[in-house]
């Protein structure tokens, strides 16, 4: 039967990590991933879990350690958040290229400069292109979750790509929440033991992985990357109906909410889509046709279906947690405007950076906002920044 | 190059693409043919990644991967941990990096993975500069030795890398030189039981790098040896042991008269080289026993 806890995002993750038959953890601790990396290395250490801990001196080491032992042929796993994942960028594409199904946790936090411990999502944003999955979750039950869904579509035949599951930094990771976790037994039998795919180091057989690739082969080993990235949407759909089916929870690549007869679609990702959805509730009692569109999925990004569910609103506000420096918007406004044209009035609002709370007060401003809109708008708002950003510092001169 | 399936004799492939008189190729050949075929082996960018091939291609019948060019530590200790993780103790796990990838941009993971005691066989060829990219300067070119980023010659010495190993408390750990293939398969046979880390540092002539002829390989090396240029010893189970006492060094210039990096050389860098090198070879006949 399976049983209700009180855990917090970290837990929930380590909760799934340890019940997935993962045998070799490498991770190196920063806020706010340090409990994952301590909570694992308790377990191992207590015998709790089957595993191997490699106790690293730096991201990097972590993730190259993930990469070298599941490369033996079975599953491993490390945490990061922020600059640790940053310091990882260079062996994300080497896992990805290698094609190793690995989960990662990644605990949502700004990247620096200036320092921020805070939740923001331009660590992974940053990864975007990376060649992982990116699920991106609303609660800490949503983690437990999309971690089990995680393995089960990464390591699917027609994948082989691996998974981020990110989760905000403080907001969940340290939001204790009741969280239904199965029976060990049901886990097992959803995630299934790892198979080893495609290649693996077996000195009885040996191969050499991963050498030096001429212009002859390149494109099309990264166009097989992009036909798993294809493949996914639908793996992902079927894993998500054997879950819901094995769990009774439904998990999509998109959830609308609210969405049918609305006029006004607001977009977001991870903890906030909870106070949109709020947002919208509070709204529909005046009457007000809005929805909202929650992005679980961000690689591969599910274009078609963001159409299907926007192409009866007229106006589509998409809020971006990372700053989209440069461009027209943030990451989840190219995407969002790149599926659904611009035949509706779309616009881009950038908030919640470096922690900022994306409050019901924010989301109002940016519902009004796009409420009074004429067109749309290729300049994004920046919805909850200070009347003066540009004069936040008094500076003294000693003369 | 030969189909190795059926026609190479050995894990090595006859004909690989280094260049000719690599010194490289000698002490793989040695490493690997000491260590037999229950080995798997994690090289990164750099020199020896010839012998991981191109293509579909490869001049080795060895498990193994390609790894970054920082992270060979790092990436050997998670193929040990998932090798015992499934009961595999048997299984040698070899690093095999050059001096780039071992004593500058890899040392941080070499150091961690030292640090936690990983049962990983490590081999760093030094062939005491870039090679692959072009003959850049490393940490591990010697003082004076021309680079294509030390144009003037370098001005600061070589960095100890050996010395850094032992600092990590480390079981076995070894000077070998590729003039002395016998000592080195010896080196390699001890370092493989090791009950932790094993580092072996070979002295790896480069013909491309150093500017001699390819014909030369073995008698530069062997030089470096008479000079102290390169010193043979061991540490093991704390001790340091001097393998192959010299009476009487010769002078460093005989060492160096054989290069081309070393000829733009003064006499006065000469002899801040001499004196270091006595020095050296000094200090460690000194912390024998």
């Amino acid at each position: 039967m399976a049983q209700y806890k009180m855990l917090d995002g970290n837990g929930a993750a380590v909760q799934a990590v340890s019940m997935a038959d993962v045998k070799v953890v490498a991770a190196y601790p920063i806020t706010p991933q340090s409990p994952i990396a301590e909570k694992l290395s308790d377990m191992i250490a207590r015998k709790t879990m089957d595993a191997q801990f490699i106790r690293v001196e730096s991201e990097h080491s972590a993730l190259s350690c993930a990469l070298g032992a599941q490369l033996t042929g079975i599953r491993a796993a490390t945490a990061t958040a922020s600059v640790g994942l940053a310091l990882m960028h260079e062996i994300c594409n080497a896992v990805s290229g290698m094609r190793i199904p690995m989960v990662m946790p990644v605990v949502n936090r700004a990247l620096a400069s200036p320092w921020s411990l805070w939740c923001d999502h331009q660590d992974s944003m940053a990864e975007r292109d990376s060649g992982w999955l990116q699920f991106y979750c609303e609660n800490v039950q949503e983690i437990f979750d999309l971690m089990l869904m995680a393995y089960k579509v990464a390591e699917h035949e027609k994948v082989l790509l691996p998974a981020m599951v990110c989760f905000d930094g403080f907001f969940l990771s340290h939001s204790m929440q009741k969280v239904l976790v199965p029976e060990q037994e049901e886990v097992r039998e959803f995630v299934g033991p790892y198979q080893k795919k495609n290649f693996w180091l077996d000195p009885a057989d040996p191969v050499f992985i991963n050498d030096l690739i001429s212009l002859e082969e390149f494109t099309e080993m990264k166009y097989q990357m992009m036909k798993g990235f294809e493949a996914a949407e639908k793996v992902f759909a079927d894993a998500a109906s054997e879950f819901e089916s094995r769990f009774g929870r439904k998990l999509q690549m998109l959830e609308g909410y609210r969405t049918e007869d609305a006029e006004t679609i607001l977009v977001g990702m991870g903890s906030m889509t909870g106070t949109m959805k709020h947002f919208v509730n509070e709204q529909r009692k005046q009457g007000s046709k809005v929805g909202a569109v929650k992005v679980t999925c961000f690689r591969p990004f599910p274009a078609k279906q963001m159409k299907a569910l926007t192409q009866n609103a007229g106006r589509i506000a998409v809020f971006d947690r990372s700053a989209g420096l440069g461009t027209m918007g943030g990451p989840l406004f190219h995407e969002t405007l790149s599926a659904v044209g611009s035949h509706m009035i779309i616009k881009n609002y950038i908030g919640g950076l470096g922690g900022r709370d994306v409050s019901p007060a924010t989301i109002r401003r940016m519902y009004e906002d796009i409420l009074s809109a004429k067109t749309t708008s290729n300049v994004p708002v920046w919805i909850d920044a200070k009347e003066h950003p540009m004069e936040i510092r008094e500076v003294l001169r000693y003369v | 190059m030969y189909k190795i399936e059926t026609e190479a004799k050995g894990l090595v492939s006859h004909g690989v693409n280094a260049c000719a008189g690599c010194g490289l190729e000698l002490v793989f050949r040695t490493v690997i043919r000491a260590l037999g075929e229950d080995t798997i082996v994690i090289i990164p960018p750099g020199c020896a990644a010839l012998f991981s091939g191109i293509d579909n291609v490869t001049n080795i019948k060895i498990a193994g991967y390609q790894c970054n060019l920082e992270n060979t530590a790092a990436s050997a200790a998670g193929v040990r941990a998932g090798l015992d993780a499934q009961g595999n103790t048997h299984t040698t796990v070899l690093a095999f990096a050059g001096d780039g990838a071992t004593a500058d941009i890899g040392l941080q993971s070499l150091s961690g993975m030292m640090e936690r005691g990983d049962r990983i066989l490590y081999v760093c060829y030094d062939n005491e500069a870039y090679m692959n990219t072009g003959i850049q300067g490393s940490g591990a070119s010697p003082y004076g030795a021309g680079t294509t980023t030390t144009p003037a010659g370098k001005p600061t010495y070589k960095k100890d890398l050996l010395k850094i190993a032992i600092a990590h408390h480390i079981p076995y750990a070894a000077a070998c030189s590729a003039a002395n293939l016998p000592d080195l398969e010896k080196k390699v046979k001890k370092a493989k039981d090791a009950k932790g880390p094993a580092f072996l540092h070979v002295h790896t002539p480069c013909p491309t790098g150093w500017a001699y002829p390819p014909g030369k390989s073995v008698e530069v090396c062997r030089m470096a040896i008479e000079t102290g240029a390169w010193v043979l010893y061991e540490y093991e189970n704390g001790r340091i042991t001097v393998n192959r006492k010299i009476k009487e060094l010769r002078p460093i210039n005989d060492y160096l008269c054989l290069q081309g990096r070393f000829k733009h050389m003064t006499k006065a860098d000469m002899e801040i080289l001499q004196n270091e090198t006595s020095c050296r070879y000094s200090e460690l006949l000194a912390s024998e026993g």
